[in-house]
């Protein structure tokens, strides 16, 4: 009941932030929020550190930047190719990738991850380092012209939506229980019998598909999509977000997100504007040493300590 | 600080309104939005050494304009095309920017771009290389003012024919702008008589360029060109002379080339190395007198980009003098019509193609001991007309010249 | 001509071989600082191509502003470097003992962010320049190609620390305890050794091959606050591709991937930045555990 209420406010506060903030920042919170909760998805459920979920979200802008400049694509269709084709490269990078574990199963996915960049570089229809620009909105179910800034935020709302329900859902589901229980331990859940890499191979390629949503997304709000969203800075970043947020938890990528980018925004303009790089890796190394569990985490053993 | 500020921009405003002087400035201040490379790759080209050249601008107009003050702006867009599209759009949008400068990359340049378009804003672009800007990407109101890649390449290219450089290899960045790079450089070559006898890619960036080379002196061309930029370049050329290519007889030509470069790779190795500048801070005595000033603000020499980005706002700030207002298509008029007259230009124009037209310069750089000390690193061989540079506007394919 | 191979003059090859073994060297080098760091800590060095450019800017440093050459420098660079590795281990790492490996992994990616941000912040992005030592400018032409001897010197030089370093722990009473750290670090610890002593000497040893790497890259490359970050992955690689649990393992695995790469560069060049990690692909379809790895 309570949860219900809570969930209700929050949607209201998303409705009408549009109308207080800026809404181009807003969508660019909103994909960042769906990159990492899909990243999340992995590591806090599954995990599984992917040091390459760089490639999902950059390809997936590519795929959906060329389907909607070059093919002339609606955009709904343009988003679902490059969703798709990060579903596919997820396949691809992670049945190699699940052949091993731990910090190997990071190497694996970083070093997939740069191949896929140095094609990226490369591939006649990405525009090298230029990048492909001018990727038209177009019209949301024919109907609605999402170049006007607040109609593509509810859009571009309506999907990042979607996503956290479909990722809440997978994480509470039967198959996010057997997920908790390879993390938790691996020759135990082998023992039970469950097949544990298709499991582990399953949630990889859903984690890497909501991360091209989030990727495709972006893409269509900035009409335009860079060599940078490929980049291994990028699954830095996002491991950043997550641990900064809170591992495991559903809110906790989201805030990591809103916060990194939040920083972002505002050191660019500052006197800080050049310690940007340095100012993520002391939070990156901070969080590891002493805030393990993250912003959402910590306010959640805060509370559960108080009452 | 900031309160200051704008209480003293709406007290001006307050009082021109009363004068009825400026009631063509809109909200009553010029805002210029710069967007730079604060802490990457590009810093040292561009990066805080524009905003200082954007200060001396507006310090020569007194900080105002047309009685309204003037006002700078600037962000680091982090070579991010999206953080600069974003910083952009929020500045046209809720910041009343009235113009976007320098943009280094052109990935960040053409995302600008696409804002301006949308805003009608002016993008004045000093530090972005790609000559697509004022060709298949080009918008009505985006300035392309220090140099391009067609200018760079094709300078130094016909130079190094001229001299007697008749077949050439090209060591080629393997994605679009080396390519480009490459063609264009080619079509120089063919036209002037000279043959290229081959090429090879090389993956960017790329570290180690020995074997690259070693292929390019197997081809046996007289001039090995380097279709790439940056860290590749210096990297190629620190190759060649290690590997004993130029003592052997072999000629480098680096088509795009900047002074940062030459400083990074030191004399010893750069000597002789020819490269087209927009600008160098010791042509004549206004380059020196600016660039003394710029100096003693900042501690380096100014770069092209730098220089450009003096040139293109103090241009901008004057077209606004003349026509005492800030509306975007009266200015841009109005920017065409002139001349473009300071130390970095003189008598330049700008073209409707957005094209700035000025004569660019191929420079040798100095042996050790032609060099009186630090930055002094190049001498001037020949000037290129802005016309060869650049090319005709006959061959640009923008579709609104 | 006759011997031409695929179209390819012989000593063409040659010359390529030759090239794709230095750089081997310096994957060698790097690998196995990296396998080091990893049989006693268990964690992945993020931060080794940052202590590589460390390594290349204590050489800048000591050349410029101490007098100090850089002879003087291939012992003092990673000494100094190693120290600070020491220094990060005790304060930072030590306090990961327990927790999951991957948080190692997490640390010293931080790590490396914040030692390149703050050496572009001072020193710019283009790089300085750093002239090979007086004795070894110049070169020897071998008839198939023009050898510097800097180049020469590299190998040479990395050749001999990989096997001094397999020495080490193959064949000594230290090594002895090191391997057996790796094996059973509770049961040395029972047996009097102090095995936290060996972990922080083990990293800071790891940090200092790091180092010498970053020394004997300054005459080549530029001295760059981003000269280790793209080639990390690629020695990551590498070690996936050798797997971690063998000294010998890595240095072998180092130099083939060099000269594959170096061959890559005339065959197909545009792939030769991809093609070591291509071969991590087909490595991990046919051998998961890596060439030289225990299979698990």
């Amino acid at each position: 009941m309570k949860k219900t209420f809570g969930y209700l406010i929050l949607l209201a506060l998303a409705l009408a932030a549009p109308f207080v903030v800026y809404p181009v920042l807003l969508m660019k919170l909103l994909c960042f929020a769906l990159f990492a909760s899909a990243f999340n998805l992995i590591l806090g459920y599954g995990g599984l550190l992917s040091f390459g979920h760089a490639a999902f979200f950059g390809g997936a802008a590519y795929f959906t930047g060329h389907a909607l400049k070059a093919w002339g694509l609606p955009t709904e269709l343009g988003i679902l190719a490059g969703t798709a084709g990060a579903g596919l490269l997820g396949l691809a990078i992670g049945l190699l990738a699940i052949r091993r574990q731990g910090i190997y199963f990071a190497m694996i996915t970083l070093a997939m991850a740069q191949m896929a960049y140095f094609f990226f570089i490369s591939a006649p229809f990405t525009g090298g380092e230029n990048g492909l620009q001018g990727v038209p909105r177009g019209m949301a179910l024919g109907m609605f012209d999402l170049s006007n800034d607040r109609t593509m935020y509810f859009f571009v709302l309506a999907i990042c939506l979607g996503g956290f329900l479909l990722i809440a859902r997978a994480v509470h589901s039967p198959f996010g229980q057997v997920l908790g229980a390879i993390r938790d331990n691996e020759d135990r859940a082998r023992s039970l019998g469950y097949d544990i890499e298709r499991y582990k191979l399953l949630a990889f390629v859903l984690s890497a598909t909501l991360a091209g949503l989030a990727g495709a997304t972006k893409t269509v709000v900035f009409q335009l999509a860079s060599l940078s969203d490929a980049h291994w800075h990028m699954s830095g970043e996002v491991v950043l977000m997550t641990l900064l947020g809170g591992l495991g938890t559903i809110a906790g990528p989201a805030v990591g997100a809103s916060i990194i980018i939040a920083l972002q925004n505002y050191l660019a303009s500052g006197p800080f504007a050049a310690w940007v790089p340095v100012v993520l890796g002391v939070i990156f190394v901070t969080c590891v040493l002493s805030f393990r569990r993250g912003v959402v985490g910590e306010l959640r053993a805060f509370i559960r300590r108080s009452f | 600080m900031k309160l200051f500020k704008k209480l003293a921009a709406s007290a001006s405003a307050l009082a021109l309104l009363a004068s009825g002087a400026s009631a063509e400035i809109s909200d009553g201040v010029v805002k210029i939005g710069l967007l730079t490379d604060m802490s990457g790759t590009y810093s040292d080209v561009a990066g805080p050494g524009t905003v200082t050249a954007a200060e001396m601008a507006i310090e020569e107009f007194g900080g105002t304009v047309a009685g309204a003050p003037i006002e700078l702006v600037s962000a680091d867009h982090q070579n991010k095309a999206d953080i600069a599209a974003n910083k952009a759009r929020q500045w046209g949008d809720t910041e009343n920017v009235d113009a976007f400068a320098e943009l280094v990359t052109t990935s960040v340049a053409m995302a600008v771009f696409e804002v301006a378009k949308q805003q009608n804003k002016i993008a004045l672009v000093s530090g972005a290389a790609s000559s697509p800007l004022t060709n298949d990407a080009c918008i009505p109101t985006g300035l392309h003012w220090t140099y391009n890649t067609r200018a760079m390449g094709v300078g130094t290219g016909s130079a190094v024919v001229a001299e007697g450089g008749d077949s050439w290899f090209f060591l080629t960045a393997d994605y679009a702008f080396g390519e480009s790079l490459q063609k264009d450089v080619s079509k120089v070559v063919e036209a002037a008589g000279g043959k290229v006898l081959g090429s090879v890619k090389h993956p960017f960036p790329a570290s180690d360029f020995s074997s690259f080379m070693l292929q390019a002196q197997a081809s046996g061309a007289k001039v090995i060109g380097l279709a790439n930029a940056g860290g590749d370049t210096i990297n190629a050329i620190k190759a060649a002379k290690e590997f004993g290519i130029v003592d052997a007889g072999q000629k480098i030509a680096g088509l795009l080339v900047f002074l940062s470069d030459v400083h990074a790779l030191g004399l010893d190795t750069a000597q002789g190395l020819q490269m087209t500048v927009s600008f160098y801070w010791d042509m004549n005595d206004e380059t020196r007198e600016w660039s003394k000033r710029f100096f003693d603000k900042t501690g380096k020499m100014p770069t092209g980009i730098q220089a450009g980005t003096y040139s293109a706002v103090r241009h901008y700030l004057k077209a606004i003098e003349a026509t005492g207002s800030d509306d975007t298509d009266i200015i841009v008029a109005k920017m065409r019509e002139m001349p473009v007259e300071d130390m970095f230009a003189h008598n330049a124009v700008l073209r409707t193609d957005g094209r700035m037209v000025h004569d660019m310069y191929l420079a040798e750089v100095k042996s050790p001991a032609e060099s009186s000390g630090p930055w002094d690193y190049l001498k001037i061989v020949r000037t290129i007309p802005g016309e060869e540079a650049f090319g005709p506007l006959s061959e640009s394919t923008c579709p609104t010249k | 001509m006759l011997t031409d191979l695929l179209g390819f003059p012989p000593q063409v090859l040659f010359g390529q071989l030759l090239l794709g073994l230095i750089n081997g060297a310096f994957y060698a080098v790097l690998s196995l600082g990296l396998a080091v760091i990893f049989g006693l800590l268990n964690i992945v060095n993020f931060a080794h191509g940052a202590l590589y450019m460390l390594g290349a800017f204590a050489t800048l440093g000591l050349t410029q502003y101490l007098g100090i050459g850089y002879w003087g420098a291939l012992i003092l660079a990673p000494v100094i470097v190693g120290a600070i590795g020491i220094l990060a281990e005790r304060v930072l790492l030590r306090r990961l003992a327990g927790i999951d490996h991957l948080y190692g992994l997490l640390l010293t990616f931080g790590m490396a962010l914040v030692i390149e941000g703050v050496f572009v912040k001072i020193f710019g992005a283009s790089g300085i320049p750093y002239a090979a030592p007086s004795q070894l400018q110049g070169g020897v032409n071998l008839g198939f190609m023009f050898l510097p001897w800097y180049r020469g010197w590299v190998v040479v030089a990395s050749l001999a620390v990989c096997l001094a370093t397999w020495y080490l722990f193959e064949r000594t009473k230290i090594g002895a305890y090191l391997r057996a750290g790796t094996e059973n670090p509770r049961l040395l610890q029972a047996f009097g050794v102090n095995v936290p002593l060996l972990t922080t000497l083990a990293y800071g040893y790891g940090v200092g091959l790091a180092a010498f790497a970053g020394v004997l890259a300054a005459p080549i490359t530029q001295v760059n606050p981003m000269m280790g970050s793209n080639l990390i992955i690629v020695v990551f690689a590498v070690v996936v591709i050798g797997g971690m649990g063998s000294i010998m393992g890595a240095i072998i695995t180092g130099m083939s991937m060099g000269v594959i790469e170096g061959l890559t560069k005339v065959f197909w060049p545009e792939a030769s930045s991809t093609v070591i990690f291509l071969v991590m692909a087909i490595v991990l379809v046919l051998r998961p555990a890596g060439l030289f790895g225990k299979t698990a």
